[in-house]
């Protein structure tokens, strides 16, 4: 007697005994001859500069917070979307009520530019600077 | 030893052995990724225990969530490497005590209770029913869930957004 969940763990297993496997031939057939190039970091080809433990954007954070809320959105709508047929159209409306709350906030998000990238601002240089710049060298001298 | 004692002793071995990781560890990077092990651990008991559904947001939230949340607050930390695990108040004897005092607890829970077993039982799914539940008893509660959530997405964005100079 399998349950689903018995045919979870056969795939996860499969999937472990897979990689191993596959990386047991390679080891074994594979030629082996390691130099100081080919045992580097590998980052796209360049020569691997300073740690790779660096500090990220706090851009990533906001993201991965609100990934959070919609992904326990998500997990509430599971059992509903298993049951809402039976219930025709008050059903529906349940859902539909659920996701359009959580509509709400993503529209908020988006009108407030949580969801824009921050962006180093370049700053262009200006013509009017580059030629004041010239007089007031030119006055001084 | 049945077939079911070997894939519990299996994830608990798997449970036991990441959550010493975690604790022991002395590069955070490589204690937040024995925390996914962990997870999927108490995932695993919670699937033998029968409770498909709380299994299921077990691997959605933690494994999937949580776990990425805490994993961009590492890469946000100074020190990643190397971290003393030892504070600086560190008191044994208290500690002893109060350890031995809970697994005195936990033991006595393990022991004295009566625990019900019917062997044979094939857990049925949950889902389906607290579905229903969730559309027709406690339609309210789901929709004041998505109002909670509502008001925990403004409030990380309005928290963690970035002050305009």
């Amino acid at each position: 007697m399998l349950t689903d969940f018995g045919k979870i763990l056969i795939f996860i297993i499969l999937a472990i005994v897979f990689v191993i496997i596959t990386l047991l031939i390679s080891k074994l057939i594979r030629p082996n001859r390691p130099t100081f190039e080919k045992q580097k970091v590998y980052e796209c080809g360049e020569n691997p500069e300073g740690s790779p433990w660096v500090k990220f954007n706090i851009r990533f954070y906001v993201v991965a917070l609100i990934f959070i809320i919609f992904d326990v959105e998500v997990v509430l709508l599971f059992p509903w979307a298993l049951i809402y047929k039976e219930y025709g159209i008050y059903g529906f409306a349940v859902g539909l009520i659920f996701l359009l709350i959580l509509g709400l906030g993503m529209a908020y998000e988006w009108r407030k530019g949580d969801l824009e990238w921050a962006r180093p601002q370049p700053k262009p240089p200006k013509l009017s600077d580059i030629l004041n710049r010239n007089s007031e060298t030119l006055n001084s001298n | 030893m049945d077939f079911y004692n070997i894939i519990f002793f299996l994830f608990a071995l798997i449970t036991i052995v990441s959550a010493f990781i975690v604790v022991t560890s002395r590069n955070i990077i490589y204690s937040g990724f024995s925390l996914l092990f962990t997870f999927f651990g108490v995932a695993g008991i919670y699937v033998l225990l029968g409770s498909d559904f709380i299994a299921v947001v077990q691997i959605m939230v933690y494994v999937g969530g949580i776990l990425i949340l805490i994993l961009f607050g590492v890469m946000l930390t100074n020190k990643i490497v190397d971290v003393e695990i030892r504070t600086g108040a560190s008191h044994m004897l208290p500690a002893a005590i109060g350890v031995g005092i809970l697994f005195g607890a936990l033991t006595a829970v393990m022991v004295f209770t009566g625990w019900k077993s019917e062997p044979g039982l094939v857990p049925q799914t949950t889902t389906v029913d607290i579905g229903k539940l969730l559309i027709t008893d406690y339609v309210l509660i789901f929709e004041l869930l998505a109002m909670l959530l509502l008001v925990a997405l403004i409030g990380a964005a309005t928290i963690a957004r970035r002050e305009k100079e």
